[in-house]
């Protein structure tokens, strides 16, 4: 319908002019009176001039709504007749053009809504949105102006198709702030930076289960009762024994304590009386030595008037102990600073029959019973105690190891031992002799072994550390293998001794009956060689007086 | 002459049996101590109904001592249980009942 109304209102316009036309020529004629010449025809500049018989010639054509394309004969078989029928009503609308836009109609709820919002926010954007409907363009002939260019200029539009588009417009609109800036909805992006997210890791950790148990039981009725039957049992007999108790308990109370305070006291004194005890024991050895002690002291054999020069032996003391049965004494040494006392170590010198060893402290004020009892595993084959410190015995086994005791600790385990780990001899140890303390204040031994090695021992902090000082070579008994190769057969070390002034010089007395001269510093040679005996050397000393001469003792009955 | 023995026998007991006897128990003694008089309570208040009180002793001792603990009151069952340690009481009750509490998560 829309696409015919401009022609509609353009032919009614130019009729409503020719009407006016006609009115004021028809004026004009009467024309006499004067207000009527100021009614002049106002004709617009481009109107065109029209001859009378032009102005008066009658058209015959008459516009019509009828679409001119549309088909008017029109068939459709209809089912209910069973015919063909003609279709009278053909739809005359023909779209020349149409445009979507978001219009909203001005009397429409929407249109209202917007309308007062509009007036709500001061200075909102110009957007009127008018619809005039279909009926309101056919009776708008005579409104003003204003109305129907608006109706122009929107009468393209097809009416339904807007408010449909109006509707999903205001649909999405309205919600949206208006404050809210407009983007824009094809390049848009909005500003934000992204860091770098740090990657996630899983960590896990499982904790131990609680623990747990298993139990089981059965509860039964004759269960239940024989407990509790057992348990009034036990309760009616702690009751009975209460009772029973009360009158005596007093008495056996004192009694208890008096025998507590009694066992306290003596297990507490049990260490002053063994103090006490010794002095007793050694007043009695004295009384029962008593003649022996006499004897030591001013022995006077009247046979000695007719020897000269020549002394009697007489045994004073002897020295036994049950624990000591059957072992051989193999050293002996006295107590440097306790005159009194002296070490007596057992071992066995038959080498096929090694058993235990002991290590006895026997004073001379008590030959009964020795002070100090120490045993160990293997046969002890030397000793010495310690200048400086009495207490310390170093002791020199069979087996190679060394061990030094403690004479202040209680118990009979060395406090000091070697083993196989940290370089024990191989061989019996022949003869252990304490040092000087060297340069850090420790103390230091040195033993010689059958090994042919002469170790020194250093005592640090609670260790043994050992450091080889030399190895006996037999020199010249080398013997030539033919492929050159040299054996050296290794020298048994069987006792040393030490220089009294010159701390570094040490004689070294061997099975082959050699001895060597050698020094602390020279660990590859010795100084001097001594062919001395043709047996073993048993022992060698320095003369305490004549610094330049030694002595030694050999299984083959000499002294040099 | 036996048989109203017996029946005295019958009528101290009960009245006796009234106090709780731990059968087994390797809680704490302050826990120990708790959960009998807990149990007491509840198969007082419940006397004839044995689920609610398990229940009661259920609820509350979840709430004391942390949850998963289990209840089973009866007058005869066995049972093999898996309990975590220092978590179990079994004792009998009244004479007649028989309650075990245990705590397994």
């Amino acid at each position: 319908m829309p696409p015919k109304q401009p022609r509609w209102q353009s032919i009614n316009i130019s009729r409503g002019t020719r009407k006016r036309d006609e009115d004021s020529g028809t004026e004009v004629g009467e024309g006499t009176d004067e207000w009527t010449q100021s009614k002049a025809t106002v004709r617009p500049p481009d109107q065109l001039e029209l001859t009378d018989a032009e102005l008066k010639e009658e058209f015959t054509r008459i516009l019509t709504a009828n679409n001119p394309h549309a088909p008017q004969n029109i068939v459709r078989y209809s089912f209910k007749e069973g015919t063909y029928k003609l279709i009278g009503f053909v739809d005359q609308l023909a779209v020349h053009f149409s445009q979507v836009g978001n219009l909203v109609p001005k009397d429409s709820d929407e249109g209202r809504r917007q309308h007062y919002r509009d007036e709500l926010v001061a200075g909102s954007q110009e957007s009127v949105k008018v619809m005039l409907s279909d009926t309101e363009n056919f009776e708008e002939d005579e409104e003003p102006k204003e109305a129907e260019t608006e109706a122009e200029s929107q009468t393209d539009v097809p009416v339904t198709g807007v408010a449909e588009n109006v509707m999903e417009e205001e649909l999405m609109t309205p919600k949206q702030p208006k404050e809210r800036k407009l983007t824009n909805k094809f390049n848009f992006s909005e500003r934000a930076s992204q860091t770098f997210n740090n990657p996630l890791r899983d960590r896990e950790c499982q904790m131990e289960p609680p623990p747990r148990t298993n139990f089981s039981a059965t509860a039964n009725q004759w269960e239940i009762y024989d407990a509790y039957v057992e348990e009034l049992e036990k309760q009616e007999k702690t009751k009975e024994k209460e009772k029973a108790k009360t009158p005596v308990a007093k008495k056996m109370g004192k009694t208890a304590m008096r025998k507590l305070t009694s066992m306290e006291s003596q297990s507490d004194d049990i260490t002053k009386v063994s103090q006490a005890a010794k002095i007793v024991e050694r007043m009695v050895n004295q009384n029962t030595y008593d003649d022996v002690a006499q004897d030591f002291k001013y022995y006077e054999d009247a046979a000695d008037e007719y020897r000269d020069q020549e002394g009697t032996l007489l045994p004073l003391w002897k020295f036994q102990n049950d624990k000591a049965k059957r072992l051989a004494v193999t050293a002996l040494c006295w107590n440097p600073k306790y005159k009194d006392l002296f070490a007596v170590g057992h071992g066995s010198y038959d080498f096929m029959k090694q058993s235990r060893g002991m290590l006895l402290l026997y004073s001379m004020k008590n030959p009964s019973f020795p002070e100090y009892v120490f045993s160990s595993d293997s046969g002890i084959m030397c000793l010495d105690m310690h200048v400086d410190h009495p207490y310390l015995v170093v002791v020199g086994h069979y087996d190679g190891n060394v061990a030094i005791y403690n004479l202040k600790k209680p118990h009979s385990q060395p406090s000091f031992r070697s083993s196989a780990k940290s370089g024990k001899h191989t061989d019996p140890v022949w003869q252990v002799k304490w040092q000087k303390d060297d340069m850090d204040n420790n103390l230091n031994f040195f033993s010689v072994s059958s090994d042919g090695r002469i170790v020194s021992w250093t005592l640090v902090k609670s260790e043994l550390v050992h450091t080889d000082v030399i190895k006996l070579k037999v020199e010249g008994s080398t013997t030539e293998v033919p492929e050159g190769l040299q054996l050296y057969t290794v020298g048994c070390g069987t006792a040393f001794d030490f220089h009294k002034e010159i701390d570094y010089m040490f004689l070294v007395g061997t099975e082959e009956g050699k001895i060597y001269k050698c020094s602390k510093s020279y660990s590859s040679q010795f100084l001097d060689t001594y062919d001395a005996h043709n047996m073993a050397v048993d022992a060698v000393t320095w003369n305490p007086y004549h610094t330049k001469v030694f002595m030694s003792c050999s299984s083959d009955w000499t002294k040099r | 002459m036996g048989e109203t023995e017996g029946k005295k026998d019958e009528a101290d007991y009960k009245r006796l049996q009234t106090f709780p006897l731990v059968r087994h128990s390797d809680m704490p003694e302050e826990m120990r101590v708790e959960t009998m008089e807990l149990c007491v309570t509840a198969c007082e208040k419940f006397s004839n109904n044995n689920e609610s009180a398990a229940k009661m002793i259920k609820e509350t001792m979840d709430k004391k001592f942390g949850s998963s603990w289990h209840v089973v009151i009866g007058e005869g069952f066995g049972f093999e249980i898996t309990h975590e340690v220092k978590n179990l009481l079994y004792l009998y009750f009244g004479g007649t009942l028989a309650v075990c509490v245990w705590k397994c998560s």
